[in-house]
């Protein structure tokens, strides 16, 4: 099946994809959805979405704590794959990107890891545009997509690429089947607002505060502002920078999220382990404690709220 | 072929555009307005409190002063446009000036900067001082280390210097980090970049602060020497001193489709005026490709097109897309991009991208310090030695713009002289043992 059979010339073919039958998402011919991202959210709202960098510290250690994630309760995953200047993140995933470069992560070894992975969460991949864009011969985005499609990621995610520049990239995606998500940030407001929201697929990235990427104490409050903004959207929405914490995602959810999305506190975890195996246990069991923690801000009863948080480091 | 182009179009050709975290933008887009509306419209007399502004407190004009000496070792008119003269010492306070003006207009209540060689830091924090601005610049350790006058004056004049440890801890990690700076406090703060790089307007507000160095010079060669130069020379890091000293001559090409534009406009044909970007050509322009080292600055040599800093623009980078670490034994043109404007005119065979070694630099150095009594930057210094490699090939009356004057490079110097054995340089072991 190609693109054009899957979305429909006239209207938005996102408003098409419905339900968690898939009744009205087409398959692709590697047996994934045309948005297996939308419909993970909506079915396991509130959705738990990890970040780990890939090959921080090795490819074969990442895929032990993406699976240890999985495992642990994450709806999505999010993979980093690393670039030398990564402008929009704090210092924990500088150095986790630092670590994967020193360890020879290339692009390559980054999508054989994905192809060999078996999650039951979606992975996503998250990188810088020259990445994108020099995955082939000459700077031309397709060949990453392609790539991307072929080892069934399911979507993508370029924090240095505004709506504004992101029309090739689009069009990629949108022939092989892959959500763009873009981010809204505490400072997009008004026309902006409603460009991002046009262009949206999968789910918005809401951007908790200003500044780069790390682990914080507390819950902005730009954060509900942010959601508020948001609250006519049919688009869900999940929320990251700065999440660490069961808590922290128990008043995300409570402020109307359906996501909420951890990616520096997982690497501390990894980067404070002395090994593996227990990298492992404790990305797992922080996974559990943060998928809990989303749960109780739905206040809806449909996992047990009062149910006792697992044991973790 | 024309650059002067006053509208929104955030490209040069294939080069430039935005690519930026959705934080900035709608900082780029208030940006953007400004920069119509002050810089082009000369909204409430910006423009004008600019331009003299730069008269009193900068020194400008600055002279177009025929070198006798160079001239007689070449056997052709050279002119040597003295940016050096300009207050601060280097080209930089054009922009650095120009730009906290403007984010005062803006009603911005704090300034960042990055610098490489330190030149535009100084040029930041002096306006700043001037105008009452916090001020804070990152630096990269290993520049902090080699440009130590620099970090003095900034501090002198209040700013507050950071220096950056990542990476090479060079200019590249500075604007890294000024970019998350600026990411997290966008809202009161005004991000002063240093040359013609970065996101859309960036690259056309630096270049119209910068472009009143070849407006002066074309007038004064003109009056001067009675016409215009065959060639206009000067060194390309990010390319602001490049770009500003070439803007005004950039419409001096006689091309077919000039000549017929201009037939049909009754104007005569245009005299061509050759532009050379000169590039750091470090200790060689040889790739380590496995090991991600560029041992030279040459982007607009030997770069490919990518997208860096928030423009699409030449790079020097790996086969995957990762920015290679950059070599030059000069801080301020030690850098993997360059300016897209610059990137596009190299494409349309508008300037000619050349380089040197920084041995051909430190004799560029030590020719001009002795001959002309003008001890020059690093970064110009590279200039000196493609005219002197070339000036065979550059026609009868030359124009090189000296970009900086060079006593932040003099321990550089000193040490790097120590290391060769280079002919025009003094003995330089007297200097130790006095």
């Amino acid at each position: 099946m190609n693109s054009e059979d899957r979305r429909p010339a006239g209207g938005d073919p996102r408003n098409h994809r419905t339900g968690s039958d898939g009744q009205e998402r087409a398959v692709r011919a590697d047996g994934g959805t045309d948005s297996d991202i939308e419909a993970t959210i909506r079915e396991n709202d509130p959705a738990l979405i990890t970040y780990v960098t890939a090959g921080d510290p090795s490819l074969e250690d990442t895929k032990a704590y993406v699976e240890a994630l999985d495992r642990g309760g994450a709806d999505l995953i999010e993979l980093g794959l690393p670039f030398s200047e990564p402008i929009a993140e704090g210092p924990t995933i500088q150095a986790a990107i630092n670590r994967a470069l020193e360890a020879g992560t290339t692009p390559d070894g980054f999508f054989d890891l994905v192809d060999d992975l078996e999650t039951e969460a979606p992975l996503l991949v998250m990188t810088y545009y020259n990445m994108v864009l020099q995955y082939g011969p000459e700077a031309d985005v397709r060949p990453f997509v392609e790539r991307a499609a072929e080892v069934g990621l399911s979507g993508i995610i370029v924090p240095d690429l505004p709506a504004e520049e992101a029309d090739p990239l689009r069009a990629a995606c949108d022939e092989h089947g892959l959500d763009l998500v873009f981010i809204v940030a505490p400072t997009t407001e008004g026309e902006r607002l409603e460009t991002i929201m046009s262009q949206v697929s999968g789910f918005a990235y809401v951007q908790a505060r200003l500044g780069t990427t790390g682990a914080r104490g507390d819950v902005s409050t730009a954060t509900h502002e942010s959601l508020q903004r948001l609250a006519d959207y049919d688009v869900p929405k999940a929320v990251g920078f700065g999440v660490s914490e069961g808590d922290h995602a128990t008043e995300i959810v409570e402020a109307g999220a359906d996501g909420v999305i951890v990616g520096s506190a997982l690497i501390d975890i990894i980067a404070d382990s002395d090994d593996t195996a227990e990298g492992v246990d404790r990305l797992e069991a922080k996974a559990t404690e943060l998928k809990a923690g989303a749960v109780r801000g739905t206040g809806d009863g449909r996992p047990d709220p009062d149910a006792p948080e697992p044991e973790h480091p | 072929m024309s650059t002067d182009d006053r509208d929104a179009d955030p490209t040069f050709g294939d080069y430039g555009g935005q690519y930026v975290p959705e934080a900035l933008m709608p900082a780029l887009q208030e940006l953007e307005d400004a920069y119509e509306r002050y810089v082009l419209e000369n909204e409430d007399g910006f423009m004008d409190e600019f331009r003299e502004r730069l008269r009193e407190f900068g020194g400008r004009p600055t002279p177009l002063q025929r070198a006798d000496r160079l001239s007689e070792r070449y056997d052709r008119e050279i002119y040597l446009k003295r940016e050096d003269l300009l207050h601060g010492g280097a080209h930089k306070l054009n922009n650095a000036l120009g730009q906290v003006l403007l984010a005062k207009y803006m009603g911005k209540e704090r300034i960042v900067a990055e610098t490489g060689a330190g030149q535009h830091g100084t040029a930041t924090a002096m306006a700043a001082a001037h105008l009452e601005m916090p001020c804070e610049i990152y630096m990269g350790r290993t520049d902090v280390n080699r440009q130590r006058p620099n970090v003095y004056r900034m501090r002198m004049n209040g700013a507050e210097v950071n220096p950056v440890d990542a990476g090479s801890a060079t200019l590249k990690e500075a604007i890294n980090e000024t970019m998350r700076d600026w990411a997290t406090t966008v809202e009161n703060t005004h991000y002063v970049i240093g040359s013609i790089v970065g996101p859309h307007p960036f690259p056309k507000l630096v270049r119209d602060f910068q472009a009143v160095i070849g407006q002066e010079t074309r007038e004064q060669i003109q009056e001067q020497a009675g016409r215009l130069p065959d060639s206009v020379i000067a060194c390309a890091g990010g390319g602001s001193n490049t770009m500003g000293t070439f803007h005004a001559f950039v419409d001096d090409e006689e091309s077919a489709e000039l000549r017929s534009t201009d037939d049909s406009s009754g104007q005569s044909p245009r005299e061509h005026v050759g532009l050379y970007a000169v590039e750091a050509g470090g200790s060689s322009l040889e790739i380590d490709e496995e090991n991600a080292l560029a041992p030279n600055s040459a982007t607009l040599s030997t770069g490919t097109d990518g997208v860096l800093h928030g423009a699409m623009t030449k790079l020097l980078q790996s086969g995957d897309g990762q920015i290679m670490e950059s070599h030059s034994v000069s801080a301020g043109l030690d850098y993997a991009g360059v300016g897209p404007e610059l990137s596009h005119l190299v494409e349309t065979g508008r300037v000619t991208p050349v380089s040197v070694g920084d041995e051909a630099a430190l004799n560029g150095f030590h020719r001009l310090s002795r001959l002309e009594g003008i001890i020059p930057a690093l970064e110009t210094s590279h200039a000196f030695g493609y005219l002197e490699e070339s000036h065979g090939d550059l026609g009868d009356l030359i124009v090189v713009n000296v970009s900086g004057r060079g006593d932040k490079d003099l321990e550089t110097v000193l040490e790097e002289t120590e290391k060769r054995d280079l002919e025009a340089a003094p003995d330089v072991e007297v200097f130790d043992g006095e």
